[in-house]
């Protein structure tokens, strides 16, 4: 099973390599000082640079414990069974937006959500979720006029 | 006497009915965040920014507190109740409020939590408005090497001060400030870490951010440990409400010590969580019954929850006087100011009067509301923990997608929540802290403009920060702060040398 440590240790890579990165950019944008003071990436050039150095304290320090003992775990099967069971719906929520709107995704994530993961009554289920994404349609279209991502099925009813 | 007259100006433009009715609306959509395991606080009002998008500041801002406040008041129900606490500052009020509850008297815990909290909010709002005018003003005088310096003080506190292995708070902090100064420079008009793409030129927006950082992972956290609800009924009745209230000038000392401890840690970003163990520990030091206390003591309800809202409610100090954010939610209601076109910093005391005194009156009113909201409608809010997680977490997900596109109309926002949400979710795994983050994310740009306006001003010599008494006392003082677990280990080894 994955530890703690090592998804510690596997941070501190990732960190280090954004430090190189967002350090490279900067030194490219300019980090020294010109005739109007410290030059656009001078501040954060250090900041990646203080990032860099945490990051590679963090690394010695998780490896050599690590080596060690393997230490608790990270995340059991099964409670990243159910990590998963939310992460997956809610990454497809996100694609479908971009093709049916937030209001038509919201109520199918809802209702599949309660359905398949509840395991809840399928009517109660679709009620629920019309009621729920009907009410924010009421709120943030008609009433507060926030816009939303929309499709094909607003406009439909001439939204 | 000037503050008095300046808060009966802002009852005076708090008292009309559209601001009334929206404070009743913000407070029972927070007591309903703060029940709700997965949100809380900051989530609650990070997502529910966007309907305020469209109202005028003052209005917003009322709203949004009352959402803090009811959320605060909230968090109580589900430790007492059901031993789930609704936020991580409930957590010491489980420790005796669910014994209380199980002895069958969650009635009288429930009552002593509301009360605390009112009188812990109240101490630090009578704070506000007789300090925050004074610093304000005192502030006014501040150039840019004595905002850097406050803003670096924030900073190294953080480091200093924080319970969190150093180098996680640094990493935090570090990432945070880098982050936020992702895209176009103010100074120069350059473009900085965006790598060409289009839609990095807006910058990360830090309201998306928290909405990740804070709901979605919340929501991935709360799913990995299936919370199995099951707690217990409770009405209040007013019979115990007079007698818990009748009892509570024997706690003066608890109260009292409460209160402090929470302002401190409050107007310093040492956070309402720190501060409501510290109010339990230290009450259960100075009491003469050591042992009793985890098995169901109502002083061990008072000491946290107190501490916890002096500190939640005296956060916002800093922010109305200096544009520092004590705390998550603090900086989550800066991030609104500025959404709102309001610039915040001591001028908002001079140019926006009816928006600051609106905000200070109604933190005495929505308090007293609050109050008897909560006492009244117990079991009702209870009741909502019975609805199946299942139809609550889909739902928080569409409101923070929601939140997260409203802020730019942009869907990148939205990808760039979920992101956030995987960080979040890691980094609390692994024990980086969120809270240096936000703070960073938000006031990085800020800061890095006066540490460069300083250095154009003073020619490149870093001694700016130390050319006058003020400026160098508050340098210091920063740099002691961020070395204070090098030093205090040296003076221990000291110590133990003479002995």
């Amino acid at each position: 099973m994955v530890s703690k440590r090592a998804v510690d240790v596997a941070v501190s890579l990732v960190l280090l390599a954004l430090a190189g990165l967002l350090g490279f950019d900067n030194w490219r944008t300019g980090m020294g000082w010109d005739s109007t003071g410290p030059q656009a990436g001078y501040f954060p050039f250090y900041l990646s640079i203080i990032l860099g150095a945490a990051a590679l304290y963090g690394l010695a320090k998780e490896f050599l414990a690590w080596r060690k003992e393997r230490g608790e775990t990270f995340v059991a099967a099964e409670q990243f069974r159910r990590v998963l069971q939310v992460f997956v719906p809610t990454l497809v929520f996100c694609l479908v937006t971009q093709w049916l709107g937030i209001y038509v995704s919201s109520f199918l994530l809802v209702a599949a959500f309660m359905i398949f993961i509840g395991r809840i009554a399928a009517w109660k289920s679709i009620l629920t979720a019309l009621v729920f994404s009907a009410a924010m349609f009421v709120t943030f279209d008609i009433a507060f006029d926030v816009i939303m991502p929309k499709g094909p099925v607003e406009a439909w009813f001439g939204r | 006497m000037e503050a008095l007259g300046l808060l009966a100006y802002g009852f005076k433009v708090l008292l009309t009915w559209k601001i009334l009715s929206l404070m009743m609306v913000g407070l029972v959509l927070g007591i309903f965040v703060g029940v709700l395991p997965g949100l809380g606080g900051p989530n609650g009002v990070a997502i529910l920014l966007p309907l305020t998008f469209t109202m005028d500041p003052t209005s917003a801002i009322v709203m949004l507190s009352c959402i803090y406040w009811g959320a605060l008041f909230g968090g109580a129900i589900t430790s007492i109740l059901f031993n789930i606490p609704g936020e991580a500052w409930s957590v010491a009020t489980t420790f005796d409020g669910y014994p209380m509850a199980q002895q069958g008297k969650a009635a009288e815990a429930l009552t002593a939590a509301f009360t605390s909290s009112f009188i812990g909010s109240l101490v630090a709002v009578l704070l506000i408005t007789f300090l925050a005018p004074g610093i304000a003003s005192f502030a006014l005088r501040f150039g840019p090497p004595e905002f850097f310096a406050v803003y670096f003080l924030t900073f190294c506190s953080f480091v200093g001060l924080g319970r969190e292995e150093k180098h996680k708070t640094i990493i935090s902090m570090v990432l945070g400030l880098l982050l936020a100064g992702v895209g176009m420079d103010t100074v120069s008009g350059q473009l900085r870490m965006t790598f060409g793409l289009d839609e990095l030129l807006r910058g990360i927006n830090f309201l998306v951010a928290v909405i990740g950082l804070f709901g979605i992972s919340e929501i991935l956290l709360t799913m990995e440990e299936s919370l199995s609800l099951r707690g217990h009924a409770a009405a209040i009745s007013p019979r115990v409400v007079l007698q818990v209230w009748k009892d509570l000038p024997k706690y003066w000392a608890t109260l009292l010590r409460s209160s402090a401890i929470g302002c401190w840690l409050g107007i310093t970003p040492g956070g309402a969580i720190a501060a409501s163990f510290m109010g339990y520990n230290l009450a259960k030091r100075f009491s003469k019954d050591k042992d009793s206390f985890g098995k169901g003591r109502i002083e061990g309800v008072f000491a946290p929850e107190t501490a916890a809202h002096a500190s939640g409610t005296s956060a916002l100090l800093p922010m109305l006087a200096l544009g520092i954010p004590g705390s998550g939610t603090a900086a989550i209601l800066l991030g609104g100011l500025m959404v709102w076109g309001l610039n915040p910093g001591p001028l908002l005391f001079v140019e926006h009067k009816g928006f600051v005194w609106g905000l200070i009156a109604s933190m005495y009113l929505g308090n007293v509301v609050g109050l008897v909201l909560v006492l009244s409608t117990v079991p009702l809010f209870a009741a909502v923990l019975r609805v199946p997680f299942a139809a609550i977490a889909p739902m928080i997900i569409v409101s923070c997608a929601i939140g997260a596109f409203a802020i730019q109309n942009a869907m990148f926002d939205i990808w760039l929540m979920l992101g956030f949400g995987v960080v979040g979710y890691v980094f609390k795994k692994i024990g980086i802290p969120l809270a240096p983050f936000t703070l960073a994310l938000v006031l990085g740009n800020r800061a890095e403009d006066s540490f460069r306006l300083s250095m154009i001003g003073a020619g490149g010599d870093v001694r700016v920060f130390w050319s006058n008494g003020l400026v160098g006392t508050i340098t210091t003082l920063a740099l002691v702060l961020l070395f204070w677990p090098l030093l205090s280990r040296a003076f221990d080894a000291l110590k133990r040398k003479k002995a």
